[in-house]
């Protein structure tokens, strides 16, 4: 698959600290490609610098093999996590004036479809519930049909059933094979929406791959999780044991030596719960922060 | 040639910021209601006799004193020096000072306007205050009303702070809200933006400037006897050179408050030192200097000059020539400090 993006050697320095340090990876046309991170890891100011609204102090940044030009921002669409909108405006201004910007902008009535607008059209934007201003701004990134779509966590604060709706949206521009670069702070979202995933921290990249690759490479175990109490203040086992809260967890690739083991010590199974690893494993092994810090 | 793209970039945005304007019915009501509000009580207030103070320019040499002439002994008369020509005499008939004393020949001379009351006590002060006999020149005119005077201070200082907040601020809050990020995003360029804020402001405030003077002179009957055109022209060039002033404390800042302390800074002397309430003949020759870099007392010098004494635009050259430079060196820098985002 041809990459849509090429990234090579980016550096970010800023006076007082050195926000990306030598990123080189590439964007496959047609993905969507998932950036995460813990706040402070770099990956805000590797996005911007993608989507050409900051300059790179070495490195090199190539969309279809050329470097960002002229003509880029009437190829690419982004919608930011936090961003204001013209007040006083109703979604259908908004929508048409941000179109005008544009030179081949994409059918309004497509977009308010895709986007599902239409009952919204002549509502003030300021007036939108969190659900409704998110699909505003992803319309308002799709006003000319981008090549490329940049997402900055845009499911933030919408409750489970928008984020879920949101994500269903996400598929269908990507269905119609778009290339989509996203960052999340939910690895959920990251798992199910992501073809491929880059993890960053302290500027440089320290994993890459398709979810299911990453923690296939990491991890060969399950997790056993129990609450604490039960253990009866036992504290040698002949496996490792990670303390969360009320909870403890052990990592283990031989569930059923396990279950035999805690049974024979008299430990109740009645919460006993088998999960298998999740991304929110692998990113707090690899950078170890929790994400949402 | 047009660039098609880029003029209908430009208008849409210029077409969207003005309907964010309109609609923001606060805003506007509070564009239109100040300068009627203002002129109103002004209107009142000074609608009596006027203010008990003598005025007397001097054109002289050397410092004023009772050495000089005893006549400038006198007290509760204000004594100030003023500049040989026409216009000094013009203020005589306008009744905006009450006697004008030239003392650079021998024998001195005076002028008197013979329709004024001051002037006719002041005369009989002069005569019996004794010292070398001064030769009499009478001149003549109507008076003007202080509401005749005030006016274009008034609707200049509105229009002040329309141009400087209506860009100033509204620009650091579309930074400070992360829609300049957003716009930054799209193929509008910072010349496309800048320029439809601009206009936009511009068609505005001259529309809301011009509504008012037509609305007022109705209902107070101003004083005009020079040229409409004229008048449009002064007013244009000073809201371009306002509203650009605006876009330069704009250009970078993403803090509201910085920014409603640094337009504070900048309107609130110009509001005093530029002659909006009260003339600036008498004051300290540095503070005339002083109110020259604002573009508010060039306004305000070239409308006075037009509606009260029928003043042209080639007599205005200077007032006319100083918001032309103002305009250019002010939209030049606006330009070319502005970011999309905060350093």
């Amino acid at each position: 698959m041809s990459a849509i993006l090429e990234v090579r050697d980016l550096v970010k320095q800023y006076p007082k600290v050195r926000a990306v340090d030598g990123v080189s990876f590439d964007v496959p046309e047609g993905m969507c490609f998932g950036l995460l991170g813990p706040n402070g890891a770099g990956k805000t100011t590797t996005v911007e610098m993608l989507e050409g609204l900051v300059r790179a102090t070495a490195g090199s940044v190539n969309f279809r093999g050329a470097p960002l030009g002229a003509g880029y921002r009437e190829r690419i669409g982004i919608q930011f996590q936090h961003t204001a909108l013209q007040q006083f405006l109703t979604v259908r201004e908004n929508l048409n004036f941000f179109s005008k910007l544009y030179r081949k902008p994409a059918s309004l009535e497509r977009v308010i479809a895709r986007c599902r607008l239409a009952d919204i059209l002549d509502r003030d934007t300021g007036k939108l519930s969190g659900g409704q201003r998110q699909r505003v701004l992803l319309a308002i990134a799709l006003i000319n049909e981008p090549e490329l779509l940049f997402l900055d966590e845009p499911t933030t604060g919408l409750d489970p059933q928008a984020r879920r709706n949101f994500w269903d949206l996400i598929r269908e521009i990507r269905g119609e094979g778009k290339t989509v670069v996203l960052t999340t702070h939910y690895m959920e979202e990251a798992y199910v929406l992501c073809d491929e995933l880059l993890i960053m921290d302290h500027g440089r990249v320290i994993a890459r791959g398709s979810p299911k690759r990453l923690l296939s490479q990491h991890y060969n175990d399950v997790v056993v999780e129990l609450p604490g109490a039960a253990l009866n203040g036992r504290s040698e086992w002949p496996f490792a044991l990670v303390q969360r809260g009320e909870l403890v967890e052990i990592m283990t690739a031989d569930v059923n030596a396990t279950v035999s083991t805690l049974l024979s010590a008299g430990v109740s199974l009645a919460e006993l719960k088998v999960r298998p690893r999740s991304l929110e494993d692998l990113f707090l092994q690899l950078t170890g922060k929790e994400l949402r810090g | 040639m047009i660039d098609t793209p880029r003029f209908a970039r430009l208008a849409a945005m210029t077409w969207a910021r003005s309907l964010e304007f309109l609609r923001d019915r606060s805003a506007l009501g509070w564009n239109i209601a100040f300068p009627v509000l203002m002129v109103g009580a002004f209107a009142m207030v000074f609608s009596g006799p006027g203010q008990p103070l003598f005025k007397v320019a001097v054109i002289a040499d050397a410092p004023i004193s009772a050495e000089l002439h005893p006549f400038f002994g006198a007290e509760h008369v204000l004594f100030f020096k003023e500049v040989a020509g026409e216009e000094a005499i013009g203020k005589v008939g306008h009744h905006q000072v009450d006697l004008l004393v030239d003392l650079r020949a021998q024998p001195g001379r005076y002028w008197v306007n013979e329709e004024s009351a001051k002037g006719e006590t002041l005369e009989k002060l002069l005569a019996v205050a004794g010292g070398p006999k001064l030769e009499r020149q009478a001149t003549s005119g109507e008076r003007v009303r202080y509401v005749d005077w005030v006016v274009p201070g008034l609707l200049g200082m509105n229009m002040m702070f329309s141009c400087l907040f209506g860009i100033g601020y509204v620009i650091v809050r579309y930074r400070k809200s992360g829609y300049l990020k957003r716009l930054n995003a799209t193929p509008l360029t910072p010349f496309e933006f800048l320029s439809a804020q601009l206009i936009s402001r511009l068609t505005l405030t001259m529309i809301i400037t011009v509504a008012c003077f037509v609305a007022m002179t109705s209902i107070l009957h101003f004083r005009m006897d020079g040229s409409y055109l004229d008048l449009f022209v002064v007013t244009l060039l000073a809201a371009i050179s306002m509203t650009a002033m605006g876009l330069i404390v704009a250009a970078r800042v993403s803090s509201e408050e910085f920014a409603g302390g640094v337009l504070n800074v900048l309107s609130w002397p110009m509001m005093v030192l530029s002659g909006v309430f009260y003339s600036l003949d008498g004051a300290p020759r540095a503070v005339q200097i002083a109110a020259d870099v604002f573009p508010l007392t060039h306004l305000l010098v070239a409308a006075r000059a037009i509606m009260l004494e029928g003043a042209t635009l080639a007599e205005l050259g200077y007032n006319v020539g100083a918001l032309a430079l103002m305009s250019v060196v002010f939209l030049g820098l606006g330009t070319a400090m502005f970011r999309w985002t905060q350093d």
